[in-house]
């Protein structure tokens, strides 16, 4: 069984994620990779402020 | 170039009197402009890509579906038919891997759009149902983000799926 830690499942996550959105809304290579790298730095950046808010909010 | 104007134009296919008295034609000049007129666009061609007509035009919507990336694949787009292939089944694999379940049935509203994210993987769901994988029940942490992992490969792979169906309508290219 695997055992990936939250923020290594989040990394996972939003890899093969972008790596789809990327592909399918974009129509160049070039804006596909653009657009890819967009959505990863979207999702890990939005995984830590939401980890910190809710850190903040629990204590 | 100089193009001879007449005294009356046409305005939604009414014809109006210039508002100012000109009696007769007048001249102007295009200098400067573009010299090349603009072509009328074929009706209903669509504008991102080429279009075939021969084949069933759902083909690739299908076979995305069943198999992640099947539909770039016969369409020739290797490349990203084999990203997306590797994204979607490496998601599904992984949430398999970290214990995720399967959704079998739909007893509730939850459980109805879990097994309709599932679905959406195609024969990869299938056959993990046919061998019995995923059929435990969620008891770790890990094994929700598994859960997780499944139901968003399903739904990824939905819209890569709808992607090669663009690209074989012209819609995309």
């Amino acid at each position: 069984m695997l055992h990936p830690s939250h923020f290594a499942a989040v990394l996972l996550f939003a890899l093969f994620a972008s790596t789809v959105f990327g592909i399918t809304m974009r129509d160049t290579p070039r804006r596909m990779v653009r657009y890819g790298a967009y959505c990863f730095a979207l999702f890990i950046g939005s995984a830590i402020v939401l980890s910190w808010v809710m850190f903040l909010i629990a204590r | 170039m100089w193009f001879v104007a007449s005294q009356f134009e046409m305005r939604g296919g009414r014809e109006f009197s210039r508002p100012y008295s000109f009696a007769g034609p007048f001249l102007y000049s295009q200098e400067g402009m573009s010299t090349t007129p603009n072509k009328p666009a074929a009706p209903n061609k669509p504008v991102a890509g080429k279009k075939s007509d021969q084949g069933f035009v759902y083909l690739p919507l299908i076979a995305g579906w069943l198999v992640p990336g099947g539909g770039h694949f016969i369409q020739g787009k290797w490349v990203r038919g084999t990203l997306l292939a590797v994204s979607i089944v490496a998601m599904f694999v992984l949430g398999l891997a970290m214990q995720g379940k399967l959704y079998t049935s739909a007893q509730d509203i939850l459980s109805l759009l879990g097994m309709a994210g599932d679905l959406g993987s195609g024969l990869l769901y299938i056959v993990s149902r046919g061998l019995g994988l995923g059929a435990q029940p969620v008891q770790t942490t890990v094994a929700d983000y598994g859960k997780v992992f499944i139901v968003v490969a399903g739904l990824l792979n939905i819209i890569a799926a709808v992607d090669a169906h663009n690209l074989r309508t012209g819609r995309k290219s």
